[in-house]
């Protein structure tokens, strides 16, 4: 099956080896003028995503997760949406690409799983002929190679029978199968990046596992780069190499994604992690939360976005609420990137912990 | 699958079963007295009055007159006149009162003028309030669309017997773009030549509401999460439209359609009064001035067979358009 899939790539661009980067993302910016004024749903946004590794990107709702990976296949509206800055997929620049572009690169080079598989495969039309559209979109192939195609993808996700499931419509999967459908569909021309977008937040929780599993297996199979979206850090810990975390629009750390959970350097990584459970606890005391909400990505507060948040920020003083901390290694950890104006985050954050 | 078919069957017949009762009793209950209309009082003194009805068979008891005519649908009757036995074969809708024609005749010769009517109109609406209703949703917001919309709305506001007229007045009468209706006997050609105007203008106006339910439909559909997906595809933006967004609006709008058409096919009173179509519609209104009982019932009981069958086409009809719904 290997061998079969690999001769089905066809694209060719700058990256080819395993850890050469496919998606350069340097300074986004992405808004959406409404009528209450502009949505900053992305602000200055840089990373990068490499052949053969997943990158994690994790944050609250409305930290501009989704909305960042949409604009690399291009789906905002261009009328509504407002691009700055340099998205590089493979060589080709997209900000201000035409349609035609997009539509070239789109699961040829980059690919979408997204969150919600029930809602995201279309409910009249059979599951293999979904898959074997986006096949025949960009290879000039009869319905019945296309087909088979789309039957070998079912398999290789995992789905029995899959030549009877190819011609069964949406409703009659079960979730876990929708989704390894529509992962089927992702990979079906061979992207180089795949994108997942909370693929395992609409799925119940012994499928969950499931899926990262397949996910992991595929990008060994394909060797594709594969960004994973979420906001469940143990997503991050089971299957990504790397994490950049995101704050309002912003990435505030990023890093080895083992390491930065081990020991997070930002107090909005810190204030992440220690509000999820733990299994030692004895379920009596309170969980723990980040005090405050969210800002409004209308009205963005000045600085750091997280000062009004940040039980750090007396430390620092005024620079938090006038200057934006610009990106800088981490003092004391190697491979680390941070934006906070804390002097030595690392010790600050061990004492806090330390303190209760 | 055959149960569900026995059971639509049966809800059919109860359906058309209780139309025909509910305009027996309606008709009786109201002011109406077909001997009246057929000599009205002024030339016909009591007796004769009673004699008519009595030859009508309206004298006798409400049950057995009904319990006749639902016979006569099934097994066929006689009916005598001066003496004379007339057969009349299932399904038996009786003989107008007025102009002593079979019942069946008068409809049958008719309904496919109403059909025809009702055929070119529903391809001119579908086609134009489609057309227009994707249009709009694609350019939603846009100026483009406040003006298709907007103009839909006021052409749609106009009470439509004025549209009618003024265009059957000016398009037909007074500047002869386009010809009168003329019977189906005086040629195919000069016939259907007579049936644009009134087609058109019923087409037209009917075509607005569909604009309008083919933009809501679209703009929902092209919010949806698969349409996304099918972008993402690398598809090209009219298949992402057709394909995708119009293939998953279709549903409401087949439904509305399959109804709409079913009521033109039951008669278009107006457009047939104004544009002196013999179809239906204009028989009908006929026969409810002049208190013609059986047209009356045969045109209800057309219409309800008509609708009844409507309704289970366009059901059967959404199972192939949405496989989620099965026919159970």
């Amino acid at each position: 099956m290997t061998a079969s899939t690999q001769q089905f790539t066809t694209t060719s661009g700058e990256a080819s080896q395993a850890g050469d980067v496919v998606l350069d993302v340097k300074d986004l910016s992405i808004a959406f003028p409404t009528e209450e004024g502009l949505v900053r749903a992305v602000s200055d946004l840089t990373y990068q995503a490499r052949l053969g590794r997943t990158l994690a990107i994790v944050g609250e709702s409305g930290s501009g997760k989704s909305v960042s990976s949409m604009a690399v296949l291009g789906l905002h509206n261009p009328k509504r949406t407002q691009i700055t800055g340099s998205i590089k997929l493979d060589g080709n620049e997209l900000v201000g690409a035409s349609q035609a572009t997009f539509q070239k690169l789109r699961s040829t080079t980059a690919a979408m799983v997204f969150q919600d598989p029930q809602s995201s495969l279309h409910p009249f039309h059979k599951v293999g002929r979904q898959i074997a559209e986006a096949y025949r979109t960009h290879h000039k192939v009869s319905k019945a190679v296309a087909h088979k195609r789309a039957v070998e993808m079912l398999d290789l996700v995992g789905i029995p029978t899959p030549a009877r499931r190819a011609l069964q419509y949406p409703h009659e999967f079960s979730g876990g199968m929708r989704q390894r459908a529509m992962i089927a569909l992702g990979l079906v021309n061979d992207p180089k990046l795949l994108i997942a977008d909370e693929p395992t937040t609409a799925l119940d929780v012994t499928v969950q596992a499931q899926i990262l599993d397949l996910v992991n297996d595929m990008q060994k199979e394909f060797g594709s780069a594969v960004i994973l979206i979420t906001h469940d850090l143990a997503v991050v810990a089971e299957t990504a190499d790397d994490i950049l975390v995101m704050y309002a629009g912003r990435g505030v750390e990023k890093g080895d994604a083992k390491e930065v959970l081990a020991r997070p350097s930002h107090p909005y990584t810190y204030g992440l992690l220690q509000s999820i459970p733990s299994a030692t606890d004895d379920g009596t005391g309170d969980l723990k939360a980040i005090r405050g909400a969210p800002p409004s990505l209308l009205n963005l507060p000045t600085g750091c976005s997280f000062h009004p948040r940040c039980d750090f920020q007396p430390l620092v003083g005024a620079a938090c609420i006038e200057t934006l901390p610009e990106w800088r290694p981490t003092p004391g950890l190697t491979n680390r990137q941070l934006r906070c104006h804390l002097e030595d985050p690392v010790a600050t954050l061990q004492n806090d912990e330390g303190a209760k | 699958m055959l149960t569900y078919i026995l059971r639509r069957a049966g809800l059919a017949l109860s359906v058309i079963l209780a139309t025909l009762v509910t305009t027996f009793v309606v008709f009786f209950a109201g002011p109406s007295d077909p001997a009246q209309s057929l000599c009205p009082e002024n030339r016909c003194n009591a007796e004769r009055l009673q004699a008519i009805r009595v030859n009508l068979g309206l004298d006798r008891p409400l049950t057995v007159q009904f319990v006749e005519y639902f016979k006569g649908l099934f097994v066929g009757r006689d009916f005598e006149f001066a003496g004379e036995t007339t057969h009349c074969g299932a399904p038996c809708l009786g003989f107008s009162y007025h102009t002593g024609r079979s019942v069946n005749d008068e409809l049958f010769t008719r309904f496919p003028n109403t059909v025809v009517l009702a055929l070119m109109a529903a391809v001119i609406f579908t086609i134009v309030g489609i057309t227009i209703g994707i249009f709009a949703a694609v350019k939603r917001g846009s100026a483009t669309d406040r003006i298709l919309i907007g103009g839909s709305q006021v052409f749609g506001a106009i009470p439509y017997y004025i549209l009618a007229l003024l265009f059957a007045l000016y398009m037909v009468t007074f500047w002869r773009v386009l010809p009168q209706y003329s019977a189906f006997s005086e040629g195919a050609g000069v016939y259907f030549a007579g049936m644009i105007a009134p087609a058109l203008i019923l087409g037209l106006v009917t075509s607005t509401s569909y604009t309008r339910y083919t933009r809501n439909s679209m703009i929902e559909t092209l919010s949806m999460d698969y349409v996304r997906t099918a972008r993402s595809k690398g598809i090209s933006e009219r298949r992402v439209l057709v394909n995708h967004g119009l293939r998953a609006a279709m549903g409401p709008i087949v439904t509305i359609l399959g109804l709409d058409i079913a009521a033109l096919l039951t008669g278009t009173l107006i457009t047939e009064k104004i544009f002196e179509v013999d179809g239906i519609g204009r028989r009908a209104l006929q026969a409810l001035f002049d208190d013609d009982l059986p047209v009356i019932m045969g045109t209800v009981l057309m219409a309800a067979v008509i609708v009844v069958i409507f309704n289970l086409i366009v059901d059967i009809g959404y199972s192939f358009i949405d496989p989620r719904v099965r026919l159970s």
